[in-house]
C-alpha cells in the first residue's frame, strides 16, 4: 500500500521535474552565457560558467578602449561592456517610471468603474458591463495603427505619454475587480454608508483593502506584461534613446558593425529580468498573506 | 428625540409589490420589533428607515422631520448587520473610530499625515478616544481592542458591531436580524443583554426578525408584518393573546395555535368536533376557525360532552413541558396540546388520550381569517 503511494507521488513529480526543466532551461542558458566568453558560446562548451580565462576582448578593443582596459575575465567582461555600451539603469528607470504609472492610473480608473458595475444600481449598468467584456475581445495589435495616428497627431510620439495613456484604461482590471467586488457583501457596504462614508470612501477605504488579492493578482498581470513589452514601445519610441524601456534597451546589443555578441547581450538580459524576478517573489509571498488576512465569510 | 413615523410607505421593485402603504409611530426610547416570516418586506423596510433604499411612495418623518431627501449618513442612525459587516482590515479600535472619525474630523483633517497639523485635530482625537473606550468598557470589549475581526468569535464580533452603533450616540438603533447568526445559547443570552443595553441607553430600538420569541421576549411593542402588509401593531402580550387575523395567531406562539374547523348556526352558537362552545358568535350561519393554543388544551381523564378523544402521534419532550401531537379520531386534525410533566410523563406514544379545553380561551376567525368576537350575552 505505502510502496504503492511512493510510486503515484514518484510520477507526479517526475512529470513536474520534466515541466520545471523545460521551463527552466532558456534561463539557465541565459545566466550560463551571461558569464561565459564569446569562443565558449559559439563552440557550446565550458559548462555553467566557462573557464574563466582572463583575455583580451576584440570588440572592446574595436569600440575604442585601451587593450588594457579590455584585459578581464568573461564575466566581468560580459556584464561591464553591457553596462558601458547602452545606459541600462536608465533604461531599467524608464521600465520603473513607465509600468508604475500605468499601474497606478489603471487601479485609479478600474476600482471606481469595478465597484460602479459591481455595487451599484443605475440605469444601462448591464450594458456597460457587457461592454466591457466586449473590449476584452479586442486584440491590442488591432488597433495599434489608430492609436498610434492618434497620438502622432496630439504630438506625444517620443513621450512618456505615449507610452503610458494607451493603457491606462484596463478592461482587464475593471473585469477582474469587478468579479471580486461581487463577492464582498452588500452589508458591508451599507455600514460604511450608514457610518458617513461617501461612495468614494468606500471604494478607496473598504472596497481597496478587502481587495489587495485580487489587486495584487492584476499588479503581476499588468506589470509583467508592461515590463516585457516590446511592440508597442517599438512603435511609439522612433528615436529618443533616453526613453528606451528595457526590452528596446536589449535591441541595442543586436546586429550592427560589431556583430552578434552574445556574452554582454546576455548579461543585459539578466540584468533586465532579476527585477521582475524578485519583485514576482516579494508579491507572492504577500499574494498568500492577503488571502489569509482578509478574515472574510 | 428619537420619534420615527412612517406614512403610507410603499416599496415596489419593478413589478413586485413588497410594500403596501404602511403606516407605524415609533416612540421615543421603544423597542420595536418588526416581526414576520422572511420575505415579508421587514428588512425593507428597515432598510427604508435606514435610507439605504429609497421607498416608492411615502414620507419617512424622524423627530417630525421629513427625510426622505435625506442621506443615510446624515439621518442620525446607527444600523446593527446580521453578518456584523465589520471593516475587515481595520482593527477593534478602528472598527469604533471609524464612525467617529467621519463625524467629528473635517475633510482636511482626514487626510493622512498633514491632516495632523490641524490644531483642533489633537482635542477631536483625544475625545474619540474616551468616546471609544466608554463603549467598550460598557460592552466589555476593552481587551479586544487591537485585534482585528478576523481573530474575533461570533458573540465578540456582535458586540463590536453594538459598538461602532453605540459610540456615536445616535437618535435610534436599527437592528437587521443581529443575534441570527449566533448559536442557541448565546442568543438567549443576547436578547437579555440587549433589553438591559435598551434599557440603559432609553434610545428608540427598531429590531427586525423573522423570530416570534426574539420579538415577543424583547419588544415594548411588535409589528407583526406578512407579505408586505402590517397586520397588527401591539405589545407582545397583546398580540399573543388577541391577535387580530388568523395569519397572526399561526405566526407568533410556539407551537403553533391548533386551528378547528367549526359552525356558527343561526343563533351563532359555535360547534366543532363534537363540543359545543358556551359563549356565542358574532356572526351567525357560517363556517369558522376556532383557534386555541396548545396551553389551554389539557389530557384528562373525562370523557363527556366537553372532551374529544384521539391518539398521540408524538410526544416532544422539552423537560419542564411535553408537547403532545395527538391525531384527533375523525382524522380531520392534528393538533398538539400540552402536558406538565408530572401528571402525563407515563403517556406514550400510541396511547388514546382525551382532551379538554380550558374555557373561555378560543379565538374566532373567519373564513377570510378576520378576527370573529363573541356576543356579549
Amino acid at each position: 500500500m505505502e510502496a504503492k503511494q511512493y510510486i503515484g507521488e514518484g510520477w507526479k513529480h517526475a512529470i513536474l521535474i520534466i515541466g520545471a526543466i523545460v521551463v527552466m532551461l532558456p534561463f539557465y542558458m541565459m545566466v550560463s552565457m551571461s558569464l561565459k566568453s564569446q569562443q565558449e558560446i559559439q563552440s557550446i562548451s565550458g559548462g555553467l560558467i566557462g573557464a574563466q580565462e582572463t583575455q583580451t576582448f576584440p570588440v572592446c578593443v574595436k569600440t575604442g578602449y585601451s587593450e588594457e582596459t579590455c584585459t578581464m575575465k568573461p564575466y566581468q567582461y560580459n556584464y561591464w561592456f553591457a553596462f558601458e555600451k547602452a545606459p541600462i539603469p536608465r533604461y531599467l528607470m524608464n521600465g520603473v517610471i513607465v509600468t508604475l504609472s500605468i499601474f497606478i492610473i489603471q487601479v485609479l480608473v478600474a476600482l471606481p468603474c469595478a465597484y460602479a458595475l459591481a455595487k451599484l444600481r443605475f440605469y444601462g449598468r448591464e450594458f456597460v458591463f457587457s461592454m466591457v467584456l466586449f473590449c476584452l475581445l479586442i486584440p491590442v495589435h488591432g488597433i495599434a495603427l489608430p492609436l498610434y495616428v492618434m497620438l502622432a497627431q496630439a504630438g506625444l510620439v517620443d513621450t512618456y505619454s505615449a507610452l503610458i495613456l494607451p493603457w491606462t484604461i484596463s478592461v482587464f482590471g475593471i473585469f477582474l475587480m469587478r468579479q471580486f467586488f461581487m463577492t464582498v457583501p452588500d452589508e458591508l457596504i451599507d455600514a460604511a454608508r450608514m457610518d458617513g462614508m461617501g461612495e468614494y470612501a468606500i471604494v478607496w477605504k473598504v472596497m481597496l483593502p478587502t481587495a489587495i488579492p485580487a489587486l495584487l493578482a492584476f499588479a503581476i498581470f499588468s506589470v509583467v506584461a508592461h515590463w516585457n513589452d516590446y511592440f508597442w514601445p517599438r512603435m511609439v519610441i522612433t528615436g529618443n534613446r533616453d526613453l528606451f524601456t528595457p526590452p528596446l534597451g536589449i535591441r541595442e546589443f543586436r546586429g550592427g558593425i560589431d556583430s552578434d555578441e552574445f556574452g554582454p547581450m546576455m548579461a543585459s538580459i539578466v540584468t533586465v529580468t532579476v527585477p521582475l524576478i524578485v519583485a514576482f517573489i516579494i508579491a507572492q509571498k504577500r499574494f498568500i498573506e492577503g488571502i489569509t488576512l482578509t478574515g472574510m465569510k | 428625540m428619537g420619534t420615527i413615523s412612517l406614512k403610507n410607505i410603499s416599496k415596489a421593485f419593478g413589478s413586485t409589490q413588497v410594500l403596501n402603504n404602511l403606516n407605524v409611530d415609533i416612540n421615543d426610547g421603544e423597542f420595536l420589533t418588526l416581526v414576520g416570516p422572511s420575505g415579508c418586506g421587514k428588512s425593507t423596510l428597515l432598510r427604508i428607515i435606514a435610507g439605504l433604499e429609497q421607498q416608492t411612495s411615502g414620507d419617512v418623518l424622524i423627530d417630525n422631520k421629513n427625510v426622505n431627501r435625506v442621506r443615510a449618513s446624515e439621518r442620525d442612525l446607527a444600523m446593527v448587520f446580521q453578518s456584523y459587516a465589520l471593516y475587515p482590515h481595520l482593527t477593534v479600535r478602528r472598527n469604533l473610530e471609524t464612525p467617529l472619525r467621519l463625524r467629528d474630523y473635517n475633510a482636511f483633517e482626514r487626510l493622512p499625515l498633514i491632516g495632523n497639523f490641524s490644531p483642533s485635530k489633537k482635542e477631536k482625537t483625544e475625545s474619540i478616544n474616551q468616546l471609544v473606550n466608554k463603549t467598550s468598557e460598557t460592552l466589555k470589549i476593552s481587551e479586544l481592542l487591537d485585534r482585528k475581526p478576523g481573530q474575533l468569535s461570533g458573540g465578540q464580533r456582535q458586540r463590536v458591531a453594538l459598538g461602532r452603533a453605540m459610540v456615536r450616540e445616535p437618535v435610534a438603533f436599527l437592528m437587521d436580524e443581529p443575534l441570527s447568526n449566533l448559536d442557541a445559547a448565546l442568543r438567549v443570552h443576547m436578547r437579555s443583554e440587549l433589553s438591559e443595553l435598551h434599557n440603559s441607553l432609553k434610545t428608540t430600538f427598531v429590531y427586525v426578525t423573522h423570530d416570534q420569541a426574539e420579538a415577543l421576549t424583547m419588544s415594548s411593542r411588535m409589528a407583526v408584518m406578512i407579505d408586505g402588509n402590517l397586520l397588527q401593531l401591539d405589545t407582545p402580550q397583546e398580540v399573543y393573546d388577541n391577535p387580530s387575523s388568523l395569519s397572526v395567531a399561526q405566526f407568533v406562539g410556539s407551537p403553533k395555535i391548533n386551528i378547528f374547523k367549526g359552525t356558527a348556526d343561526s343563533s351563532g352558537t359555535i360547534s366543532f368536533l363534537n363540543v359545543n362552545l358556551k359563549r356565542k358568535s358574532s356572526e351567525s350561519n357560517t363556517d369558522l376557525h376556532i383557534g386555541i393554543r396548545p396551553e389551554h388544551l389539557e389530557i384528562t381523564n373525562e370523557s363527556n360532552e366537553n372532551t374529544f378523544s384521539g391518539t398521540v402521534a408524538y410526544r416532544e419532550n422539552l423537560g419542564s413541558d411535553i408537547f403532545f401531537h395527538v391525531n384527533i379520531e375523525d382524522g380531520s386534525n392534528k393538533i398538539i396540546v400540552r402536558g406538565l410533566p408530572q401528571f402525563t410523563h407515563q403517556i406514550s406514544n400510541g396511547s388514546s388520550v382525551n382532551i379538554k379545553r380550558v374555557s373561555d380561551k378560543a379565538l374566532l376567525f373567519n373564513q377570510a381569517g378576520m378576527r370573529v368576537q363573541f356576543t356579549n350575552a
